[in-house]
């Protein structure tokens, strides 16, 4: 049995979609923010695969994940600190309730 | 010659304007004064180097080998390229009348730089509010009227034309203060405004048919339908009218498109030069300093309306309707500009009319000009009454200023019996009176006889006409001399001092107008200026018995005056009550100015401006509010989506992100 690129995908599309039904419906922002971990991994994921398959030999996919990695270690830092400080303020995370920017 | 002087004369008063008005009120005012008469000192001198060399020094760029005088451009910069042919440039044309007019202008325009300087304070020597102003605004003037007369091309003329527009506005507004003052700047400005719009139609058709703005083009043509074929040859550039006289001409609505253009034109310059109908600025423009009046309202800018048909005459020579009208509203100008200054009692007013009636003179002059009649000799009669009127109408209006300065009122009800208090005044205004009522030898008596003569050989009737409106010339000014000179003095208030003549700065520029009053008309003037630039005799055109006629004529018609007005008397009365209708008409300048005010309040405002404001307000004004409320409303119904909830914008946007993906591949496939 081959492996064929659609083993790969399935998985990334299933931790995408659980990343984005996650940050759909998650009350929480800390929970929001993990699903959001989720679905930039499986974008991650993406890169990795279709550079594997269509251009084998290239590094350009690997490197641009690398690059995602970095970057989403950098925006949760500073989505944790916007984090602590919203709940140094109002004393509460519930997205639901943090609705003051609106017309 | 080379082409710096013309830029200089140019540039150094536009330089004046913007110095003394950007730096004019940190300067002590006689500071600013000096520096303005200055300026124009040496403008005037160069202008007249460059007059003197175009007439005199016989070099071939001026004058051909047979002795003809050419047309010659200094300079010329391209500034707009419309097409090869069709562009706009500034440059500095000289020709036989350009060059006269140099000499006008700077010598009025200097004259009145220096009486200003004693005009424009009161008796303690305290300078008016805006002195400053006062002389930049002049020396914008002085640019302007430059640049018109030296235009290289048409469309440069309609720019300075305009300029000298504006700076007359601001000159005649220059008391801002006074509300009629203002009233009659927006005056003047609506009413050339108004026929400056025909000038330029005008300018418009002729050169979209004649595809060039070019003054050596346009006037080079060669002239049809006149006896013989006469070329105003300047140039080689010939058949670019070939459009005009071709068969069949171009023609809209039963009269050539030549003529149109022509009429239109005119039209510009019958604003300009306060020619019936639209002459009614004029009188008004007389709020403005009495300076501003000598210098713009009566020697330079109101001729600028016959300098203009003179500039195109060729182009009038090729079509004769053109030149009639110009000779019908001339003359009926005249002699009604005459009659109505004849009952005015505001001293400039009548002086005013008086500018409208020479004018007048002038145009008819153009209009019964034919190269076939003495060589054209209406073409030098009108420049030349236009050099002698400049020079003694700056002159009686100089005189009236130094009269209202001393007074301290336009009317001379107030002045009688000034000659023992203000001699100066007094015999300088005596021969401004007598060159312009054309006494031998003042230079009126020549450049009025010559006109005449034109007039007689073109037409009996038009000779008649305008002989009776050169005995009213006469008489209406020596009304005002005796008027304002003689009759009983005036008590003089305890407490008050007499009347007296002037500084030195107000007599000077007096004496030297009278001096050339008397001697400009011994100028041989046709050798210098004619049509078509060949020097000719006029002593060989002149006429005697012309010439007899119409100094019998004036000699009576001041004979009449002097009868009337030398003392006081129950003779003007006697008249007044006698024909009550006719001088009633003729003071209220047979309600000229009523008419107007019915049209424009009664007619216009009504009739169309209030259709046009309803549209404004309901339909214009009512389209946009109306796109006001929609937006609004449709904003109301929208806002609520901004919910703050940044989960239901996610859900928005991932059904917007499905919703595009799934319609590019339907699209796609």
């Amino acid at each position: 049995m081959e492996i064929t690129a659609l083993y790969y995908l399935v998985p990334s599309l299933i931790m995408f979609c659980c990343g984005l039904y996650g940050f759909l419906t998650r009350r929480n922002m800390i929970a929001m923010l993990i699903s959001l971990e989720l679905m930039l991994n499986g974008v991650d994921l993406n890169f990795v695969i279709f550079n594997r398959f269509l251009f084998p030999g290239q590094m350009e996919g690997m490197i641009f994940t690398l690059f995602g990695i970095a970057l989403a270690a950098a925006e949760t830092a500073l989505a944790i600190a916007i984090i602590i400080n919203i709940f140094r303020w109002v004393n509460n995370i519930d997205i639901r309730e943090l609705n003051q920017m609106k017309f | 010659m080379s082409p710096v002087i013309p830029v200089i004369i140019l540039a150094l008063p536009l330089f004046m304007f913007i110095f003394l008005g950007l730096c004019g009120s940190k300067m002590k005012h006689p500071v600013a004064g000096f520096l303005g008469t200055l300026g124009l000192g040496v403008v005037m001198v160069l202008s007249y180097y460059t007059a003197f060399t175009y007439f005199f020094s016989g070099a071939p760029e001026f004058i051909s080998a047979a002795g003809e005088r050419l047309q010659c451009v200094m300079f010329d910069q391209t500034w707009l390229q419309f097409t090869d042919t069709l562009y706009i440039s500034l440059g500095f044309f000289l020709d036989p009348i350009s060059a006269m007019m140099l000499v006008v202008i700077t010598t009025v325009s200097f004259m009145v730089h220096l009486y200003s300087l004693g005009y424009m304070r009161d008796h303690h020597g305290v300078y008016e509010i805006g002195f400053q102003r006062f002389y930049a605004f002049l020396s914008l003037f002085t640019f302007s009227m430059l640049g018109l007369v030296v235009a290289t091309n048409i469309f440069q003329m309609y720019i300075f034309w305009e300029l000298v527009g504006v700076s007359s506005y601001l000159l005649i507004g220059f008391y801002y203060r006074k509300p009629s003052a203002v009233s009659a700047s927006k005056k003047a400005f609506i009413v050339t405004r108004f026929a400056d719009l025909g000038f330029l139609i005008g300018i418009l058709i002729l050169s979209f048919y004649t595809g060039t703005f070019d003054f050596t083009l346009l006037t080079s043509a060669p002239v049809e339908g006149m006896s013989g074929v006469y070329h105003v040859d300047i140039n080689t550039a010939e058949g670019i009218l070939s459009t005009f006289t071709s068969h069949p001409a171009p023609v809209f609505m039963g009269a050539s498109v030549l003529t149109w253009a022509l009429v239109l034109i005119f039209m510009g310059g019958m604003g300009k030069s306060a020619m019936m109908p639209l002459h009614i600025w004029l009188p008004d423009a007389m709020e403005g300093p009495t300076p501003v009046s000598a210098l713009i309202h009566a020697a330079t800018m109101v001729v600028a309306g016959v300098y203009l048909v003179a500039r195109l005459f060729p182009l009038f020579l090729m079509e004769e309707s053109a030149l009639v009208i110009v000779t019908v509203v001339g003359a009926l100008t005249a002699f009604y500009a005459a009659v109505v200054a004849c009952t005015q009692i505001d001293i400039k007013r009548v002086l005013a009319f008086s500018t409208i009636s020479q004018i007048a003179f002038m145009m008819v002059a153009l209009g019964v000009a034919r190269p076939e009649h003495h060589e054209s000799l209406g073409y030098m009669a009108s420049m030349f009454h236009l050099f002698t009127h400049a020079m003694f109408k700056a002159l009686l209006f100089l005189g009236a200023g130094a009269l209202i300065h001393a007074i301290g009122s336009n009317d001379y009800t107030a002045m009688h019996g000034l000659r023992k208090h203000m001699p100066i005044t007094h015999w300088t205004f005596l021969i401004g009176c007598l060159a312009i009522a054309g006494i031998i030898p003042f230079s009126g008596f020549f450049s009025k006889d010559e006109i005449l003569s034109a007039c007689g050989s073109y037409s009996t009737l038009v000779y008649i006409w305008m002989s009776l409106v050169a005995g009213l010339t006469a008489f209406y000014m020596f009304r005002l001399y005796y008027l304002i000179f003689w009759w009983k003095e005036h008590e003089i208030p305890a407490g008050h001092h007499a009347p007296h003549d002037q500084p030195w700065t107000m007599s000077l520029p007096l004496i030297i107008l009278a001096a050339i009053s008397c001697v400009a008309g011994f100028i041989p003037f046709g050798k210098l200026v004619s049509w078509n630039g060949e020097p000719y005799d006029f002593m060989a055109h002149f006429d005697w018995g012309v010439a007899s006629v119409s100094l019998a004529v004036a000699v009576a018609a001041i004979a009449l005056a002097t009868v009337m007005y030398r003392k006081e008397n129950a003779l003007p009365a006697k008249f007044k009550n006698a024909l009550p209708n006719l001088w009633k008409w003729a003071h209220l300048r047979f309600y000229w100015d009523e008419l107007y005010m019915f049209i424009t309040h009664k007619i216009i405002f009504n009739g169309v401006c209030r259709a046009l404001a309803w549209f404004d307000r309901h339909i214009i004004d009512g389209t946009m509010d109306a796109f006001a409320a929609i937006t609004h409303k449709a904003s109301d119904v929208i806002k609520p989506m901004q919910s703050g909830q940044v989960q239901m914008y996610t859900w928005l946007y991932v059904i917007g992100a499905l919703l595009l993906g799934g319609i590019t591949i339907l699209c796609l496939m």
